[in-house]
């Protein structure tokens, strides 16, 4: 078609600005480098038009391409007899049994929720709900893993405020529970939050969705929302740095709309109990671009698109704007053909759009019109095969500085130290974020929000006569000032603490979607720390057999240069087989403590990069706790082991805070308390003894407390294993914590200020 | 019983209270999807929570005005219990079924978690005629609208003519924060002049085993089915 054409230009205008040829400016200001440009003019062998470019500079983004991390994404184990679908679908998808597939996410909504907080968030919540029923799957539990600013910004609170508002405004609108996550808080993410949202879902492991397309000829459909002009150029604005004047980014921001998120869930779902659906894909970043070029590429197909049969809310949008629209809620499928009244009658009664917009083509092109002109005509091959790759400089910094104990300059005592860290929002009770989340909604939650180490929901209809059926345990973890002094270390100790929740629940470990979250992958000192993650996260989770079966990278997590803790969340999703036997960490009356995989001799903790050090020293300069791949496994074998016994009644992992923190955190609901056992060489010293502080606080790896009211049998258990514990001793109604001769700690008092810390930062509490 | 459940395409919890109208009377509810008007003559209609059309108008505003809304109004005329839970209730009051309005929470905030309620009176209702008065129920709420509030003269009506079926109630001496959304009077539910409409913030549904919430709504579910059928 000519594309200078008087025609076009009085039918609309700005369409045929769009199918001008591009310049180099306008590659650039995409977020192109030059090379880039000259790579796509190349290899399409021609000039591209703005449309063409724009398609291009969507898939070219770091955000579609994982240019920056791809050479280091494949080598993380991603197989295992029970993976059904590892990462490169819109989720991955694990075989649990009974004929039953869990499928799970985790996916960033970084930089619009620092831009826009509520829509933001709400629609990281509704993309990630997408990438789950996409395959098929009724999702069934939401969780999320935030990262925040200093509590004593301002902007932090709003920020908090408004993302909390919208995970809960989407979730609890779909109607799907959240039922976990986690939420920190420091400095280094002052201009550049987090908020990564996990959804899991059930389907029937046979009937699992694939996108690619197949067959030429086939019909493609456009259901759901219609196209508007939000959200363009989402993915580029990702793949970016922040500066002061990011709030000018605003309109790149997409709208949540949840109530038609849940007519698409519902209508998606009941097409797919037909046979009529071939392939599907939902458009979330770069929308119907990434959306039909991945269809086709993975087809190995080209696509035929006619724009102008695609439903949109504004008049005289162009192809640009129509193919670089993130509008949500839209999904693009390829039907078997002939079912297209069938599945019109389905999305008629939901009153979704219904649109046959183009067809499956064999010509590996993706051609689109646009009032009456061809608006693109490019190979697909290049946008995905030709996506550059990079292999980037790295540096990966091991902080191995040690902190030697006695060296140690003690300001507090123990009791004062307690109660500084049950005053660091980091350590104190969520409830105000998690009760603005409906956690119940679906009638299966079991535990959620903090009631056992990780959330558990029970497999809607597997209950029979003997249990009251089968169960998904789900936990996020990441300690980003482990993997700062250490990238490798601290890959390793995120799954290690993941597995160690979920086994702590009473569930198995099974397999992991991660985040990575990071800086700009342009600084070696970053890229480092991305590589050296990757590394910590492949080792742990080979050796602990949970693969990683979906992800989602975020680079350019910096605003004016300053780059946040790197944060590689770690998703990881168990099953435990009857819900009823499922562990909580809150402690009864007269039950014994114990810790596994701690000695009787163990006196000298590890507090480098501890919470301790941070209220006691100000320094986290040292190497972060050491992680014994072995012991994890170990630990983790031998906790289920002693449950399936039926021998415990509650358990809880140690991470922030050490042994002491952990102690408290099992005796609040129940208001009860302890006479801490000491070991020998501790029990007559000072309530500053530099020693005690390490035992009480140290963060040692690889423990996990145990709670039992058939202690003899515990022991007789242990005593083969070569498993380290040391029991701390008896509950009892006193709630208090007592330390021997040392000090007596009302736990009362720390529970009122666990529960009052984040009300008072966020300062809504009356 | 015969029961039904309203489906709105915005529903949520239909699917809960379905499971526990079936583990309860033994039979399935029938589906009434909001388009539909005919349906067999039922004992029961519930109207379970969700956010019935996104609720971005006021929730149940649209609802309250589907075809199906004038289904449940004959069979109230013909004298059949309706239970309205969470957004059921909104649309109750929105509809003009019940009384006074429902409106955003005091914190302004979505609010998730257990409730104690205290039982009022359980002279005019089947639902709450199986029960003891003044008895306690722990049952969860989950809403961003449920602070209800109404004129002095309706409140002392709903009080004199026996209509407030529970208040939330404080559950330790300490307690401050009893009340989730600031409620006139601390009241929960209420009822229609004959009793036998009845609408509640709290789910029941959600309170059905001992591992989910307890068992307290399943308690007050069966008493209720019990007089309604009785």
């Amino acid at each position: 078609m000519k594309i200078s054409n008087q025609t076009l230009y009085n039918i609309n205008k700005n369409e045929y600005q769009a199918q001008q040829e591009s310049k180099l400016e306008d590659a650039t200001e995409m977020g192109l480098t030059e090379d880039e440009f000259n790579l796509i003019c190349n290899k399409i062998k021609k000039i591209p038009n703005k449309t063409e470019l724009g398609i291009f500079s969507a898939m070219f983004s770091e955000h579609c391409s994982y240019k920056s991390s791809k050479k280091w994404l494949k080598t993380m184990p991603t197989k295992a007899k029970h993976v059904i679908q590892g990462p490169g679908e819109n989720a991955g998808v694990i075989d649990i049994g009974d004929n039953l597939a869990a499928v799970f996410k985790i996916e960033s909504h970084n930089h619009p929720s620092f831009i826009e907080p509520y829509q933001g968030a709400a629609t990281g919540v509704g993309g990630i709900l997408r990438d789950v029923f996409t395959m098929g799957a009724r999702p069934i539990a939401l969780l999320n893993a935030l990262r925040f600013g200093s509590p004593s910004e301002l902007l932090t609170k709003h920020l908090v405020s408004g993302v909390v508002k919208g995970i809960g405004g989407y979730g609890n609108c779909i109607g799907i529970p959240t039922v976990g996550g986690e939420t920190n808080f420091d400095k280094s993410y002052d201009g550049n939050i987090l908020v990564n949202a996990m959804a899991v879902g059930l389907a029937n492991k046979n009937r699992i969705f694939y996108s690619a397309a197949t067959g030429a000829g086939n019909p493609v459909i456009y259901v759901g929302a219609k196209t508007g002009r939000d959200g363009i150029h989402g993915a580029t604005m990702a793949s970016t740095e922040f500066t002061d004047n990011s709030s000018e980014k605003r309109p790149t921001v997409q709208v949540g709309d949840p109530f038609t998120g849940k007519l698409l869930l519902e209508s998606c779902l009941e097409l797919m109990s037909t046979d009529a659906v071939l392939s599907i894909q939902d458009m979330g970043a770069a929308g119907l671009t990434s959306s039909s070029v991945e269809m086709a590429s993975k087809g190995s197909l080209g696509m035929y698109l006619n724009l102008d049969l695609v439903p949109t809310r504004e008049d005289k949008m162009t192809s640009y704007e129509i193919m670089l629209s993130e509008s949500q809620e839209r999904m693009l499928m390829i039907l078997k053909p002939g079912s297209e009244e069938k599945a019109k009658s389905i999305f008629d009664k939901w009153d979704l759009d219904f649109a046959v917009i183009g067809e499956v083509t064999k010509t590996g092109r993706l051609i689109l019109d646009k009032d009456g002109f061809e608006a693109c005509n490019i190979p697909i091959n290049p946008l995905v095969e030709d996506a550059p790759e990079y292999d980037r400089p790295y540096e990966i910094i091991q902080n191995k500085n040690t902190i030697k104990i006695n060296e140690l300059n003690i300001n507090y005592t123990v009791d004062e130290i307690l109660a500084k860290i049950f005053e660091n929002p980091n350590i104190s009770s969520k409830r105000w974020i998690w009760e603005q989340y409906d956690s119940s909604v679906m009638g299966d939650t079991i535990s959620s929000n903090g009631k056992s180490d990780a959330s558990i929901v029970k497999i809607h209809g597997t209950e029979n006569s003997k249990s009251l059926g089968k169960g998904i345990a789900m936990t996020t973890d990441c300690t980003p000032r482990y993997v700062k002094s250490d990238p490798i270390n601290g890959g390793m100790q995120a799954v290690c603490e993941a597995a160690r929740n979920i086994a702590a629940s009473g569930a198995k470990p099974l397999a992991i979607t991660n985040n990575l979250n990071f800086g700009n992958p342009e600084k070696k000192n970053i890229m480092g720390e991305i590589v050296g993650s990757i590394k910590g996260i492949s080792k742990a989770a080979s050796f602990l057999n949970t693969p990683i079966v979906s992800g989602n990278v975020s680079l350019y997590n910096e605003t004016n240069g300053k780059g946040i803790l790197p944060t590689p969340v770690i998703g990881m999703v168990g099953v435990i087989d009857e819900v009823e036997n499922c562990l909580e960490m809150n402690v009864k009356e007269d039950n014994t403590l114990l810790v596994l995989g701690q000695s009787e001799d163990f006196t000298e903790g590890w507090i480098g990069c501890s919470v301790y050090q941070e209220i006691e020293n100000k320094i986290i300069d040292a190497a972060p706790p050491p992680v014994n791949l072995e012991k994890e496994k170990k630990i983790i074998d031998i906790l289920l082991q002693l449950h399936t016994k039926n021998l415990l009644t509650a358990a809880h992992d140690i991470s922030d805070g050490g042994l002491l923190t952990a102690i408290c955190e099992m005796l609040f609901k129940n208001n009860l308390g302890l006479n801490l056992n000491l070991p020998k060489s501790l029990l007559k010293i000072d309530s500053k003894d530099p020693t005690l502080h390490s035992w009480c606080f140290g963060e040692d790896q690889g423990r996990i407390i145990v709670a039992t009211n058939k202690i003899d049998k515990v022991k007789f258990c242990l005593k083969d294993s070569n498993l380290d514990y040391f029991v701390l001793g008896k509950t009892n109604a006193s709630n208090n914590l007592n330390l021997n001769d040392i000090t007596t700690i009302s736990i009362k008092s720390l529970k009122n200020s666990y529960e009052r810390t984040l009300p008072l930062i966020m300062g809504k509490d009356k | 019983m015969r029961s039904g459940v309203t489906i709105f395409p915005g529903s949520n919890c239909d699917r809960d209270i379905i499971v526990a109208l079936k583990n309860i009377t033994g039979k399935a509810p029938i589906k009434m999807w909001h388009k539909d008007t005919e349906f067999p003559n039922l004992d029961l209609i519930v109207i379970p929570g969700g956010f019935s059309f996104g609720d971005y108008l006021r929730c149940g505003a649209l609802a309250a005005r589907s075809p199906v809304i004038k289904s449940i109004k004959n069979h109230i005329s013909r004298g059949g219990a309706v239970l309205g839970i969470c957004n059921g209730f909104q649309i109750l009051i929105e509809a003009g079924i019940l009384p006074g309005s429902l409106i955003r929470n005091k914190k302004l905030l979505f609010t998730c978690r257990d409730t104690m309620l205290e039982i009022q009176d359980t002279n005019i209702s089947p639902f709450l005629s199986g029960l003891k008065k003044e008895h306690h129920l722990n049952i969860p709420v989950a809403h961003n609208e449920g602070n209800f509030f109404a004129s002095e003269i309706l409140l002392n009506e709903l009080k004199n003519d026996g209509r407030i079926a529970f208040k939330y109630i404080k559950e330790v001496n300490n307690d401050t924060d009893y009340n989730p959304n600031g409620s006139s009077n601390d009241i929960a539910g209420i009822l229609s002049k004959n009793g036998r409409v009845l609408g509640m913030m709290p789910h029941p549904e959600r309170a059905i085993n001992n591992l989910h919430g307890g068992t307290d709504g399943l308690k007050f579910l069966t008493k209720s089915f019990e007089q309604i059928i009785g």
